[in-house]
C-alpha cells in the first residue's frame, strides 16, 4: 500500500462507518480501518435481539447510512447495506498500532506490520474496544473474556462474572436463565451493595440469588486466576473455587495512552475527561480528528452525524453548520441580541458557572434539550409550590427569591453565573419559593435528567452544584435573617451523607447536637415507649431534623431513621449553637416550628400508661404503610375495607375515564388492619419508572402526578422498574357502545374495562399499538381522581404520607 | 391558591368518612327537615272531607314524592356515568339513602293513610318494598364490609381457589395407597364439592350436604374401628380434608357476605322499575279517569 488516502478512518462504529459512507459519496479518497472482520463491533456484540434506541428525538439524522430505533439485527443489516451501497473502502482485520507523521502525511502502522498513508486521520474508535482489564495474576489467560455474545453458548460450566454493573449482572442472569444449561454462575462485586446497576437488574439478580441460580460475592475481588480455578479475596480471607470461564465486565475507558501518543491532549487529567476538540472536531494534533464516543458522544445518532460532518470539514466545508444548527437557531431566535448559535453557546458556557467545564460541542448538545429564556424585570420564573424539577442557570441579569410568602417584598438575590431551582433537582419536590427576574435576565433551563447527567459527568459542575445547594438548603430552611456570611463557618464543616434505608441518623438518648437537613428521600421518627419502638412521624425531603436537642437542650428524645435511601446534610451542632447565640430570632422560629411535634409527643405521653392498644395500632399501621411504599409516595390510593363493598366502581370509573383501560387493581395488593393498598400508582417522590425511559416519556405533571406521554415506545422498562407493579402494557381497547344502549338493549360490555373476549371480538376498531399505561391522577379533570369520586361508600381515599402518617391515624385507631 | 385547593381535593384525610356520615350527616338533616315540615303541615292543614291525595296538600306531597322517586332512580345512571366534573358518588349515595327514607313519610302522608285494592296502593306498596330493600342494603353496606375484610385477611378469592385445587391434588396423591372404599370417600370430596352451592346455601352460609364434610364424617366413622396412627395415609387424608374444610369455610363466608351485599339489589332495582311503571299508571289514572 503506497497510495496516500485523503482520510484514514479508524474504527467502523456508527461514527466511522458514517464518515466512510459520506467520503465515498462525495468522492473523497478514504480508507476505513476496522479491527475485527465486521462493521461496528460494539453494536455487533450487543445481546441478540436487543432493542436499540434512537435518541435524541429532536435531532435530525444527517448521514448517508440510515438509522432508526430497532433491533440490533435490523440496524446492522441497514448499515452493512448502506456502507456497501455507498461504495466505502473498508479494510477489515486492520488494527492500528501506531501513528507517525504530521498533517498531510501520516503513516498508520497496523498490527500485522502493514502501513497505511493518509493526509488526515479520523479517530472513531469508541470506548468499548478498550475494556478495563483484569489485573490479577492469570488475568491474561485465554478463558478470561471481556464479552458475552450469546449466553446460551455455554453449557455445564462453572462461570464467574467479575464486575456487578449492568453489563455484568445481565450477563450473569443470561448465563443462569435456563436451568437446562446447568451452568454454575457466580458474580463478583467489589463493593458491598449493587449500587452501580439499575434497580431492575439488581432486583432480578437478588431473585436469582434467592432462587439459588446465581451466587453473589460482595466485597470480593479476584486475586488469582488459574486454568479451572479462581481465587477470590473475600472479607474473611481467600477462597479457591472451580471456574471454567471468567467474564470480566469492568467497564471501558478511552485508550488514553494510545490516543495521547499521537499528540492529542485531553481536557483534564480526570479519568472521565475527553480529548480537547475544536468546533470542527480537530484535536490538538493538527490533521487528526476525533468523533463518536471517544469525543464524548455516546449516542448513535450524534456519532453518525459527526461522521458526516467531519468529512465535510476535512473536505474544506469548514462553515458547515452542525445538524442541530437549524433546530437551535429556531430555539434561540426569540432572544434579544443578534447572536449566532455558536455565540450563544459560548456565551452561556462562559457565563453560567456550572457549564464552564463543557466544550462548545457539548454545550450545543446541552442546548438541544434545554431552553434559553429571556425574562423582563419582575417577570415570574416559577411560583412557589409549582411542580418542576429543572435547573436554571443565570447567563445575564439576576433574579430574586421571595423567601416570605406573606410578604413578597422580602427577597434574596441570586446573581449572574449562579443557578437556581436545584432543590427540585435533588428532592423531586415542589418549588420552595417564587422566583422573579430582578432585572432583564437571560437564563438557561436544563431539564432534570440532563442536569443529573451534567452533575455525574463533569466534576466542576458537580462541585459547584453541591456547594450551592448546601448553602441554599441551610438558608432556605432556617429562613429570613440569615445571610451567606452568617453560615460560612457552619457550611465549611457541613457534610453530605448518603443514608441507607433503615439506617439511623439520630438515636434516642444520645448526647449529640448535630442538625440534619434531609435533601433526598424521607425519614421516620420513632420513640421507645414501654419497651417498644413507636412510630412518631414522617419527615419528607426538604425539612430539618435534630434541632430540638440543640434548642431545648438535653438528650435526643427520638430516633430518626431513613425510610428509603436518602441523602442528608449534617451540620455541626457546636458551630450551629454559636450561630443560634447570635441570632435569637432563629431560636424563636425553631421553637414555633417544633410546637406541632411537641403536641404529638405530649399526646403519646398521655397514652403511655393507658391505651397501649392505640399506640400499637398506630405503630403497626404506620409501619405497614411505609412497607407498602407509602413512605416514598407523594399521593397514594388507599381503600378502607371497613367501608368497601367490593363493587369495583373505582376500577370501572378509572377505565371509563381513561380510554377504557383501568389503571388500578382494587383487589390485588396488601391489607393490614382493614387498610388496603391496592395496586395503583403511588406517584413516588423519586419515580422508579423514570429510571430508564428511552424516549424520556415519563414526567411529573402540574398536580404532582407522574404520567407517561404519547412518545412511549412500549419498551416495558418502566413496567420492570416499578416495584409496585402498577404499570401495564396495554392496547387501547375498541370503543364501546354508550350507556343507554347497554342499559336498554344490553349492547356492548357495559361500564368498566371490557373483558378480553370482547376486546378480541371487536379488535380492529381500537389502536393496535401497545403503550405503557398507569394512573395519571386524573390530571386535568376538574373533579379530581375518578376512583375517589366514583366510590359510593367513601372507602377510596387518596392520601399523601405527611397527612396520613400523622395524628389522623391515631384518631382512626381511637374510633 | 386555586392550585392548593385542588391539591387538597386529591388527598385529604378529613374527607375520610363513610357515606352515612358524609358531610357531617348533611343529608340526614335535610331529610329530617323535609319529614318534619311535611308532618307539621299534615297536622295543621284541616283537609276536607278528609286527608287524601286529591287535596292541595296531597298534590304537593304527591309532586314532591314523584320527583323524589324519579331522582332517586337516577342514581343508577349517576353511578355508571363517569363525568369529569366535580361530584361525589358518596354524597349522592348519602342523599339517596336519607331522602329515600323520607319518602316513606312523604308517600304515606300523600295517601293520607288511605289504602285500597287499586293501582294507587300498588304503587305505594312497591315503593315501600323498594325502600325496605334499600334499608337492608344500607345496613349491609354499613356493617358487612368489616366482616368481609376480617374474613379475607390478606388472602383473596383466587388464592382460596388455588389452595383448594392444590389440596385436591394432594388428596389424590395421598389416596393412592388406600383401598377402594376409602378412596371413594376421598373422591367424594375431590370430585363432588360444590364451593358456592345454591342461592340458599350462599345466603345462609349453611352447607348441610357439603361433600367434604360428608367425607370427613365417613372417615371419622372408619376411624372409630381403626385407631388413629395405625394407617398413616388415612391420617394424612384426614388432615388434608380438614384443611380443605377450613379453606372452604373461609371462601364460603366470603361468598355469603358478598351475596348479602348484592342480593337486595335483585329486589331493589327490578321493583324500582315496577314502581316507575305503577307510578306512571297512578298519575295518568288520577288525572284522566278520576
Amino acid at each position: 500500500m503506497t497510495d496516500k488516502f485523503r482520510i484514514a478512518i479508524v474504527g467502523s462504529g456508527p461514527a466511522g462507518l458514517s464518515a466512510a459512507a459520506h467520503a465515498a459519496k462525495i468522492g473523497v479518497s478514504h480508507i476505513l480501518l476496522e479491527k475485527t472482520d465486521h462493521l461496528s463491533d460494539t453494536i455487533y456484540r450487543y445481546q441478540k435481539k436487543k432493542y436499540v434506541m434512537a435518541a435524541p428525538p429532536q435531532l435530525v439524522l444527517r448521514a448517508d447510512v440510515g438509522f432508526e430505533a430497532g433491533y440490533r439485527e435490523t440496524i446492522l443489516d441497514v448499515w452493512n447495506q448502506g456502507v456497501a451501497a455507498a461504495g466505502a473502502n473498508v479494510r477489515y482485520n486492520a488494527e492500528v498500532k501506531a501513528v507517525t507523521g504530521e498533517k498531510g502525511d501520516f503513516t498508520l502502522t497496523l498490527t500485522n506490520g502493514d502501513t497505511v498513508r493518509a493526509e488526515t486521520i479520523v479517530m472513531a474508535i469508541g470506548l468499548q474496544g478498550n475494556p478495563n482489564l483484569m489485573r490479577c495474576p492469570g488475568g491474561d489467560l485465554p478463558h478470561v473474556q471481556y464479552q458475552l455474545d450469546d449466553p446460551t453458548e455455554y453449557i455445564d460450566e462453572h462461570i464467574f462474572v467479575i464486575g456487578a454493573g449492568d453489563a455484568g449482572i445481565e450477563n450473569a442472569l443470561g448465563l443462569a436463565a435456563d436451568p437446562a444449561q446447568a451452568n454454575v454462575v457466580g458474580i463478583v462485586n467489589r463493593s458491598a451493595d449493587f449500587s452501580r446497576a439499575k434497580d431492575a437488574n439488581v432486583a432480578n439478580l437478588m431473585n436469582a440469588r434467592d432462587a439459588g441460580r446465581v451466587s453473589t460475592f460482595t466485597e470480593a475481588s479476584p486475586s488469582k486466576v488459574e486454568p479451572g480455578w479462581i481465587t477470590l479475596e473475600l472479607p474473611d480471607g481467600e477462597t479457591r473455587l472451580r471456574c471454567d470461564r471468567i467474564i470480566a465486565r469492568l467497564g471501558a475507558s478511552a485508550p488514553r495512552k494510545f490516543v495521547e501518543s499521537m499528540g492529542i491532549e485531553f481536557s483534564s487529567a480526570s479519568k472521565d475527561a475527553y480529548p480537547k476538540l475544536t468546533p470542527n472536531l480537530e484535536t490538538t494534533a493538527p490533521g487528526i480528528y476525533v468523533i463518536g464516543a471517544l469525543a464524548g458522544y455516546p449516542l448513535i445518532k450524534n456519532c453518525m452525524n459527526q461522521g458526516h460532518d467531519v468529512v465535510e470539514f476535512i473536505n474544506g466545508n469548514i462553515g458547515l453548520a452542525p445538524a442541530d444548527e437549524p433546530f437551535l437557531a429556531k430555539k434561540l431566535q426569540h432572544l434579544p441580541g443578534e447572536k449566532s448559535v455558536s455565540e450563544w453557546a459560548e456565551f452561556l458556557r462562559d457565563k453560567v458557572e456550572i457549564l464552564n467545564g463543557l466544550s462548545l460541542l457539548q454545550m450545543r448538545e446541552y442546548l438541544v434539550d434545554s431552553e434559553v429564556r429571556f425574562y423582563r424585570t419582575d417577570e415570574v420564573i416559577f411560583e412557589k409550590n409549582s411542580i418542576g424539577s429543572s435547573l436554571f442557570g443565570i447567563a445575564s441579569g439576576s433574579v430574586k427569591v421571595e423567601i416570605n410568602p406573606k410578604d413578597p417584598s422580602i427577597t434574596v438575590p441570586i446573581g449572574t453565573g449562579s443557578i437556581f431551582g436545584e432543590v427540585g433537582l435533588i428532592s423531586g419536590r415542589r418549588r420552595g419559593a417564587t422566583i422573579r427576574a430582578a432585572e432583564d435576565t437571560i437564563a438557561i433551563e436544563i431539564p432534570r435528567k440532563l442536569a443529573l447527567a451534567l452533575r455525574a459527568s463533569v466534576q466542576e459542575a458537580r462541585e459547584t452544584i453541591e456547594r450551592i445547594t448546601t448553602e441554599r438548603g441551610i438558608l432556605q430552611i432556617f429562613g429570613s435573617g440569615l445571610s451567606p456570611a452568617d453560615i460560612r463557618d457552619v457550611l465549611a464543616k457541613a457534610e453530605v451523607k448518603e443514608i441507607k434505608p433503615g439506617e439511623a441518623i439520630i438515636r434516642e438518648g444520645e448526647e449529640n447536637y448535630d442538625i440534619f437537613i434531609i435533601r433526598r428521600g424521607s425519614m421516620l421518627v420513632e420513640r421507645e415507649i414501654a419497651g417498644k419502638p413507636v412510630f412518631l412521624s414522617y419527615i419528607p425531603a426538604g425539612q430539618v431534623t435534630g434541632e430540638m436537642a440543640l434548642v431545648e437542650g438535653g438528650r435526643r428524645i427520638a430516633t430518626v431513621r431513613a425510610a428509603v435511601r436518602s441523602e442528608v446534610i449534617r451540620l455541626d451542632g457546636n458551630l450551629f449553637r454559636v450561630l443560634l447565640n447570635r441570632k435569637p430570632e432563629l431560636v424563636a422560629r425553631l421553637r414555633s416550628d417544633m410546637s406541632s411535634r411537641r403536641k404529638i409527643n405530649e399526646f403519646l405521653e398521655q397514652q403511655k400508661g393507658s391505651i397501649t392498644g392505640v399506640l400499637d395500632y398506630y405503630n403497626s399501621v404506620a409501619r405497614f404503610l411505609v412497607e407498602q411504599g407509602v413512605g416514598e409516595a407523594t399521593d397514594v390510593l388507599l381503600i378502607d375495607e371497613r367501608l368497601c363493598v367490593g363493587c369495583d366502581n373505582c376500577e370501572k370509573a378509572c377505565a371509563d375515564s381513561h380510554d377504557g383501560i383501568s389503571r388500578l387493581d382494587r383487589e390485588a395488593g396488601r391489607t393490614y388492619a382493614n387498610l388496603h393498598v391496592p395496586t395503583s400508582c403511588r406517584h413516588c417522590e423519586h419515580p422508579h419508572c423514570m429510571t430508564d425511559c428511552g424516549p424520556n416519556a415519563i414526567h411529573r405533571g402540574p398536580d404532582g402526578e407522574v404520567f407517561i406521554d404519547d412518545t412511549c415506545i412500549a419498551c416495558g422498562n418502566c413496567e420492570r422498574f416499578c416495584p409496585y407493579g402498577v404499570i401495564r402494557m396495554e392496547k387501547v381497547p375498541p370503543k364501546k357502545p354508550g350507556l343507554i344502549p347497554w342499559l336498554l338493549f344490553g349492547a356492548g360490555p357495559g361500564p368498566g374495562e371490557p373483558d378480553d373476549a370482547w376486546k378480541v371480538a371487536h379488535a380492529g376498531h381500537g389502536s393496535s399499538q401497545k403503550k405503557a399505561t398507569k394512573c395519571d391522577m386524573c390530571s386535568g379533570k376538574k373533579g379530581g381522581p375518578a376512583c375517589v369520586r366514583a366510590c359510593p361508600t367513601g372507602a377510596a381515599i387518596r392520601v399523601s404520607p405527611e397527612n396520613f402518617l400523622s395524628v389522623a391515624l391515631l384518631d382512626r385507631g381511637r374510633e | 391558591m386555586a392550585k392548593q385547593v385542588r391539591q387538597a381535593n386529591r388527598s385529604d384525610v378529613r374527607k375520610h368518612e363513610g357515606f352515612l356520615r358524609d358531610g357531617n350527616f348533611r343529608w340526614l338533616w335535610v331529610a329530617l327537615a323535609l319529614c318534619a315540615t311535611s308532618i307539621a303541615a299534615y297536622v295543621m292543614i284541616d283537609a276536607e272531607p278528609r286527608p287524601r291525595g286529591g287535596t292541595m296538600y296531597g298534590y304537593i306531597m304527591g309532586t314532591i314524592g314523584a320527583l323524589l322517586i324519579v331522582w332517586l332512580s337516577l342514581f343508577g345512571i349517576r353511578k355508571r356515568v363517569i363525568t369529569s366534573g366535580v361530584y361525589s358518588l358518596k354524597a349522592w349515595l348519602s342523599a339517596h339513602v336519607y331522602l329515600g327514607l323520607s319518602l316513606l313519610v312523604i308517600g304515606t302522608l300523600h295517601a293520607g293513610l288511605h289504602f285500597g285494592w287499586n293501582v294507587h296502593t300498588l304503587a305505594y306498596g312497591l315503593m315501600v318494598l323498594v325502600i325496605v330493600s334499600g334499608m337492608f342494603g344500607a345496613y349491609a353496606y354499613a356493617v358487612l364490609p368489616r366482616e368481609l375484610s376480617l374474613n379475607r385477611g390478606e388472602t383473596t378469592q383466587r388464592q382460596w381457589l388455588e389452595t383448594i385445587r392444590s389440596l385436591d391434588a394432594q388428596l389424590r396423591e395421598a389416596a393412592q395407597p388406600l383401598d377402594r372404599a376409602e378412596a371413594d370417600i376421598v373422591r367424594l370430596s375431590t370430585e363432588q364439592t360444590d364451593i358456592s352451592g345454591s342461592l340458599l346455601n350462599r345466603l345462609t352460609g349453611q352447607y348441610p350436604n357439603c361433600s367434604t364434610q360428608r367425607a370427613i364424617n365417613e372417615l371419622a366413622r372408619i376411624h372409630r374401628s381403626t385407631p388413629r396412627g395405625s394407617n398413616a395415609s388415612l391420617d394424612q387424608v384426614d388432615a388434608l380434608l380438614k384443611r380443605k374444610q377450613e379453606t372452604l369455610a373461609q371462601a364460603r363466608r366470603n361468598i355469603r357476605i358478598k351475596s348479602l351485599l348484592q342480593i337486595w339489589l335483585y329486589i331493589h332495582v327490578p321493583v324500582t322499575f315496577a314502581l316507575l311503571a305503577a307510578l306512571t299508571a297512578h298519575i295518568i289514572s288520577v288525572f284522566f279517569y278520576w
